[in-house]
C-alpha cells in the first residue's frame, strides 16, 4: 500500500526562495503557491505509480531544474534590505563570507540614508583630511629619511658645548670650520666617508637682474658618502676637491636640469655662470635626491676647494674663525652611534689645538680648547625649517585633531538619531533572536565603512590641502620644497584617525541601541520613551563637550590672531611700506678698495636722482632682512671698564629720514664724515639707556676691540634716534650703534641700498635696472620689498593664526550644528508637554523661554568646563604667542561671547518652532 | 532536459500561451501548466521554476491578475484572469504570432497541418 500523505515542499521552496530577501508576506504567499503546485505534481506522480521516492525526487528536480529560479525571480520581485542569514561555522571562510554579507548589508544602510551618509562622509573627510594634510607635512619635515642609501647609517656630527662661536657664520648649519672638518677626516676611524657641507646662494646672470640659485659648497667625498649616483654623467670625487682647484665644475641637481637645460644630455660640458665666474656642468644627480636639508632643495653643488674663488676677498675656507659647514658621516659596519660620540670626543683635545684661532684671547681659547664633538643620529637629514615649525606642526596637528573630535561628537549624536529612528527594526531582529554581539558588529561595520569613505576622501582632500599649507612656508625668495608622497606613516596615520573616530562616534550609539529591550520599543510605538531620558541625556553631554573643546579651539584663534596681529601693527620704528631694497653687486667691476665708499655714495646720489625716487640711502645691514652684525661696545666710567654686546649698523647721511625714524638729539651723519675725520656714531635710545643709564650721550667716546694685534676703534657718538627692531620683529628694542657708511675702512663689493618711493613696483624697479645699467652692465641687482621681507619673517605666526582661526570656525559651526540638532530634537520630545503647558496658559514667551534656558544650561555648563581647559592647554602655545600672555582675558571672553551668540542662533529657530505649536493639535497626538 | 531552441520557442511563445488560457475563465497555476501540457499534446512543459517567475511577471505588467480564493473545506489557492490591458496585448499577440507562422510557413513550405 503506497504511503499516500503528502511530503512538506514548503521548506524546499522557502530555501530557494529565502536568499532573495523578499518582504516577508511576499516571500509566504511564494511559498505556499509553489509548494501547493509541487504536492499536486507529486500527487499526480504517485497516481500515476510512481514510487513515493521517485515522485519526490522528480518533483524536487524540477523545482530545481535549469536553476533559474532564484534569477527569474530576481527579475520580477521587490527585494527589502533585511538582514540575511549569516553563513554559519567558525572557519576562515565562513568569517569572510559573513563579513561580506555585513558589508553589502551596511552599504545598502548607508545608501538607503543619502543625506545622513553625505553629512557624515562629508564630515569626516573634512576632519580626517585636515588631520593628514598636517600630519604629511610633520612626517616630511620630521620623520621622512633622507632619499639617499641606508639613511639609517647617517649620523651629524656636533659640538654640543659649542655655546656661540665667534667669527664668521655663513649658511644653515655652521657649526665647523674648514680647518676642523680636515682634521675630523684625517683622523676619525668610525666613518666610512663624511659628507661636509654649506648651503649658499649664487647669481647666475652676469649683471643686471640677479637670477639666484640655491647652491651647496660639497667636499669630494659627499656624493660618495650618501651613495648618490649621478643619472648623466659624473659626481664629484676627492680628486675634486683639493685645495686651488678653482672652479673645476658643477653638479646640477635633476629639478634644475629640467628647467634650465630641458633635461638635454648636452647639459654637460655646457657653461654656467656663477657669481660671473664661468663652471661647466659635469654631472645630474637623481630626481628624488635633494640634498641633506629638509625642505631646501639644491640647485647645484661646487666643491669646497672652489669657495675662494667664488668668495674672492671674503672667502672663510681658510679662515680658522669662518663657520660654515655642516658634516654628516656614514658609520661603519657594525660602528654605533655611541661608538663615534666616544671616538669624536677622544680625537676632539687635539682637533681644537690644531684650529684654534689666533685672535681668540685668552678665556674665548679655553672654552674653545674644551669643546667635545658628538655623533647624532641624521637619518632624516637636517632642516632649519624643522626647527621653526616643529612644534607649531604639533600643535596645529592637536588642534585639528580636536577639530575632528568634535565632529566625531557631532557625528555621534546623530547616530544616536538615527538608532532612535531604528528602534523598532533593531527590536524586531532582537526579537526574532538575531544575537546582541551580532548586531553591534553589523552596526560597528556601518561606521567603520563611513569612517573608511571618509578617509580616503580626506586622503584625497589632504593632498590639496598640503600644497596650501606649504605656501605658507614659502617666501619672496626661498621656495619651501618637500617630499609628499604618500608613505606608510601617512597611511597609518589616516588609518587610526578613522578607526579611532569610527570608535568615537560608533560605539556608544551601537551600545545604546542593542541594549534596547525589545519589548518595550515594540510596545511604545515609533517612540522610544524608558531609554529615551538616558539616551537624550548622553546627547546633550555631547554638546556640553563640543561647546567646550569649541571654546578651547576658539580662545587658541583669537590668541594666535591678536598676537599676529600685535606684530603687523607695531611700531617697528620705522618706515616698512613704499621702500625698496636694492642689493647691488659690483664685484666684476674690480674697483679698489680706496675708491668704492665713494662708488657706493655715487650709487646713493644715483638713486635720489631717479624720478619718482623721494630718498635713498646706503645700508649695510637692512633691519629686520635676517642679517647681523654685533660686537662688544666699552666704555671707561671713572677708570672702571663698562662693556654689553651691541647691534651694529653702518649707513649713509639719509637712512633715518628715508626710514622716518626720528632723530632725537644731535645730528645725522653728513658728507663730512671721512676716513679722514674723527670716527662717529648714532645711537638709539636703548643704547643710553643700556650703556650710559640714560646720561647724556653726545660727545662720549666708546671703543670696540678689533682683536688681537689689531688698534681697538674708538668713536664719537653725535646723535641720538628712537628706538628700532635690528633683526627679529618679536624681539624687544634693543641697543643699537650706527656706524658712518663714508669711514669704513674696509668696504666690500656689495652695496645695499633703501630706496622710498610711491612709484609703483615695476616702473620703479626698472628705472632703477636702467640707472645703474647707465654706470655698467656688469653690475648685478637684487629687489626686495622691504615690507613682503619683514612679513616674510613672520611665516610661522601667519600659519598659525590662518589655520587656528580655520578651525576655529569650523569647530564653532560644528557646535552650531550639534547644538542645534539637540535642541530642535528637544522641542520635538517635549511636544505634548509644551501643549499641554500652552493649552493651560503659558504664553509664547514662556515657551521661548523655557527652550532657551535649556540651550543656555548646555552653553554654560561647555563654557565653564572650556574656559578650564583653554586655561590649562594654551600653555602650550607660549611661545609662540607675542604681545600677549596665554591666559589672555579678552581672547576668553570673545571666545565665550562668539560661543554665546552660536548658541542663540543654533537655539532660537527650534525655539520658535516650539512657540507655534498648536495645543490642540499636540495632545490630539497623546 | 529542454534544449537551446525548445527553450527559445518557449520563451516567445510562452506570454502568449499564458494570456490565452486565462482568457475565459481564471485559473490556478497547477491548472495552467496542465493545460499548456496536455494541448501541446507534451510538446510544451513548464515546471514549477519556469511557469511562477513568468506568472509573476506578466502580473507585474498588470496583464493578469492573481487573488487569493478560499472555497469551502478546501485549502486557498491563486487564481489567474486576464485583465483589460492583457485583452489588448494578447489581441496584438496573436495578430504578430499569426503573421509569423504564415511567414515562416511561407518560407520553409510546411504544409499547413
Amino acid at each position: 500500500m503506497p504511503d499516500f500523505t503528502k511530503p512538506d515542499f514548503k521548506n524546499a521552496v522557502r530555501l530557494r526562495v529565502a536568499r532573495l530577501n523578499l518582504e516577508p508576506t511576499r516571500e509566504a504567499a511564494i511559498v505556499e503557491e509553489m509548494s501547493q503546485h509541487l504536492e499536486q505534481r507529486f500527487a499526480e506522480l504517485m497516481a500515476q505509480g510512481n514510487t513515493r521516492s521517485v515522485a519526490q525526487e522528480t518533483v524536487l528536480r524540477e523545482l530545481k531544474e535549469g536553476s533559474r529560479l532564484e534569477k527569474d525571480l530576481l527579475q520580477v520581485e521587490k527585494q527589502v534590505p533585511l538582514e540575511p542569514a549569516p553563513p554559519e561555522g567558525s572557519g576562515v571562510y565562513a568569517t569572510l563570507a559573513r563579513l561580506q554579507k555585513d558589508l553589502r548589508y551596511a552599504f545598502r544602510a548607508l545608501r538607503l540614508n543619502p543625506g545622513f551618509s553625505t553629512i557624515a562622509i562629508l564630515s569626516l573627510a573634512l576632519g580626517i583630511g585636515a588631520n593628514t594634510a598636517i600630519f604629511q607635512l610633520l612626517d616630511s619635515v620630521r620623520m621622512r629619511s633622507l632619499p639617499v642609501q641606508h639613511p639609517e647609517e647617517l649620523v651629524r656630527v656636533s659640538i654640543p658645548n659649542a655655546r656661540g662661536r665667534s667669527g664668521t657664520a655663513r649658511g644653515n648649519f655652521p657649526f665647523f670650520t674648514n680647518g676642523i672638518f680636515e682634521q675630523i677626516r684625517d683622523h676619525q676611524q668610525v666613518f666610512s666617508g663624511l659628507a661636509a657641507w654649506n648651503s649658499t646662494g649664487f647669481n647666475l646672470a652676469n649683471g643686471g637682474r640677479a637670477r639666484g640659485a640655491r647652491a651647496l659648497y660639497v667636499n669630494g667625498d659627499f656624493f660618495r658618502t650618501l651613495g648618490i649616483q649621478p643619472v648623466l654623467g659624473r659626481v664629484f670625487s676627492s680628486q675634486d676637491d683639493q685645495r686651488g682647484c678653482g672652479l673645476p665644475g658643477a653638479v646640477i641637481s635633476y629639478g634644475f636640469w629640467q628647467k634650465e637645460f630641458g633635461g638635454k644630455a648636452s647639459a654637460v660640458g655646457s657653461k654656467l655662470t656663477l657669481e660671473g665666474h664661468p663652471v661647466e656642468v659635469i654631472g645630474v644627480t637623481p630626481p628624488e635626491f635633494y640634498g641633506v636639508e629638509v625642505g631646501r632643495a639644491y640647485d647645484l653643488a661646487v666643491p669646497i676647494c672652489s669657495e675662494p674663488m667664488i668668495a674672492g676677498e671674503y672667502s672663510v675656507l681658510e679662515r680658522r674663525d669662518g663657520w660654515w659647514l655642516g658634516i654628516i658621516g656614514r658609520l661603519k659596519a657594525g660602528v654605533t652611534a655611541a661608538k663615534a660620540t666616544a671616538q669624536l670626543e677622544s680625537i676632539s683635545a687635539p682637533t681644537f689645538q690644531a684650529t684654534l684661532p689666533a685672535r681668540y684671547q685668552a678665556d674665548e681659547a679655553k672654552k674653545f680648547l674644551a669643546w667635545k664633538m658628538a655623533a647624532e643620529p641624521a637619518g632624516t637629514g637636517l632642516s632649519s625649517l624643522r626647527r621653526t615649525y616643529e612644534q607649531p606642526l604639533w600643535l596645529l596637528l592637536a588642534i585639528a585633531g580636536t577639530v575632528l573630535l568634535i565632529a566625531c561628537a557631532n557625528l555621534a549624536n546623530l547616530m544616536f538619531a538615527r538608532a532612535n529612528a531604528r528602534e523598532r527594526e533593531i527590536a524586531v531582529r532582537l526579537a526574532l533572536g538575531a544575537s546582541r554581539t551580532r548586531l553591534m558588529q553589523q552596526l560597528m561595520l556601518e561606521s567603520l565603512l563611513l569612517a573608511a569613505i571618509g578617509a580616503l576622501a580626506g586622503i584625497v582632500l589632504a593632498q590639496g590641502l598640503t600644497r596650501i599649507l606649504i605656501s605658507y612656508l614659502s617666501t619672496q625668495f626661498g621656495s619651501v620644497s618637500l617630499d609628499l608622497g604618500l608613505d606608510w606613516r601617512v597611511l597609518g596615520f589616516t588609518a587610526a584617525a578613522a578607526v579611532l573616530t569610527c570608535l568615537l562616534f560608533g560605539l556608544m550609539p551601537a551600545l545604546k541601541a542593542t541594549s534596547t529591550r525589545p519589548i518595550v520599543a515594540m510596545k511604545t510605538g515609533s517612540r522610544g520613551v524608558t531609554t529615551g531620558r538616558e539616551r537624550f541625556g548622553l546627547r546633550r553631554i555631547l554638546v556640553v563637550v563640543q561647546v567646550a573643546l569649541s571654546m578651547v579651539l576658539l580662545v587658541g584663534a583669537f590668541l594666535f590672531v591678536r598676537s599676529f596681529q600685535n606684530l603687523i601693527t607695531l611700531d617697528a620704528g620705522f618706515r616698512q611700506s613704499g621702500i625698496l631694497a636694492v642689493d647691488l653687486d659690483f664685484t666684476q667691476l674690480n674697483i679698489p678698495v680706496a675708491q668704492r665708499n665713494n662708488f657706493k655714495q655715487q650709487m646713493v646720489e644715483r638713486m635720489q636722482a631717479v624720478p619718482g625716487v623721494e630718498s635713498a640711502a646706503a645700508v649695510d645691514i637692512v633691519p629686520v632682512s635676517g642679517n647681523m652684525w654685533n660686537d662688544y661696545v666699552h666704555f671707561d666710567n671713572a677708570g672702571q671698564d663698562v662693556h654689553d654686546l651691541v647691534n651694529f649698523n653702518r649707513v649713509s647721511p639719509g637712512f633715518f629720514k628715508t626710514l622716518d625714524t626720528p632723530l632725537v638729539k644731535g645730528r645725522d651723519f653728513s658728507p663730512a664724515d671721512t676716513l679722514n675725520s674723527p670716527a662717529v656714531a648714532v645711537v638709539n635710545e636703548s643704547f643710553v639707556h643700556k650703556l650710559l643709564k640714560d646720561a647724556d650721550p653726545l660727545g662720549k667716546i666708546f671703543r670696540v676691540d678689533e682683536g688681537a694685534g689689531v688698534p681697538e676703534s674708538i668713536y664719537q657718538i653725535v646723535g641720538i634716534v628712537k628706538d628700532t627692531k635690528y633683526n627679529d620683529l618679536h624681539a624687544e628694542f634693543g641697543a643699537i650703534a650706527y656706524l658712518a657708511r663714508s669711514q669704513d675702512k674696509k668696504p666690500d663689493t656689495d652695496a645695499s641700498l633703501i630706496v622710498r618711493s610711491d612709484l609703483s613696483l615695476d616702473s620703479l624697479m626698472a628705472s632703477v635696472e636702467r640707472s645703474v645699467a647707465e654706470v655698467s652692465p656688469a653690475i648685478g641687482i637684487q629687489f626686495s620689498v622691504f615690507k613682503t621681507q619683514i612679513r616674510d619673517t613672520l611665516q610661522r605666526e601667519r600659519l598659525m593664526a590662518s589655520l587656528s582661526g580655520f578651525f576655529g570656525f569650523l569647530a564653532a559651526v560644528l557646535a552650531t550644528i550639534g547644538l542645534y540638532g539637540v535642541i530642535s530634537y528637544m522641542v520635538v520630545r517635549r511636544r505634548s508637554e509644551i501643549g499641554i503647558r500652552m493649552a493651560l496658559g503659558a504664553d509664547r514667551g514662556r515657551v521661548m523661554a523655557l527652550i532657551m534656558r535649556e540651550a543656555a544650561l548646555l552653553l554654560g555648563i561647555g563654557l565653564a568646563i572650556g574656559t578650564g581647559l583653554s586655561l590649562a592647554s594654551t600653555r602650550a602655545a607660549s611661545a609662540l604667542l607675542f604681545g600677549l600672555k596665554p591666559h589672555d582675558p579678552a581672547a576668553l571672553a570673545m571666545a565665550g561671547l562668539a560661543l554665546a551668540l552660536v548658541a542663540i542662533a543654533a537655539s532660537y529657530l527650534p525655539a520658535f518652532r516650539a512657540t507655534r505649536i498648536q495645543p490642540t493639535e499636540a495632545l490630539r497626538e497623546e | 532536459m529542454p534544449t537551446p531552441l525548445d527553450r527559445e520557442l518557449k520563451k516567445g511563445s510562452a506570454e502568449l500561451l499564458i494570456l490565452s488560457l486565462v482568457e475565459t475563465r481564471q485559473r490556478h497555476g497547477y491548472e495552467i501548466s496542465k493545460l499548456i501540457e496536455s494541448r501541446s499534446a507534451g510538446a510544451l512543459r513548464f515546471n514549477v521554476a519556469s511557469l511562477y517567475p513568468m506568472l509573476y511577471r506578466l502580473e507585474k505588467r498588470g496583464w493578469i491578475q492573481g487573488r487569493w480564493v478560499d472555497k469551502a473545506g478546501q485549502r486557498r489557492r491563486r487564481y489567474y484572469r486576464l485583465t483589460a490591458t492583457g485583452r489588448k496585448v494578447l489581441r496584438s499577440q496573436r495578430s504578430h504570432w499569426q503573421t509569423f507562422v504564415a511567414a515562416i510557413n511561407q518560407i520553409a513550405g510546411i504544409e499547413n497541418a
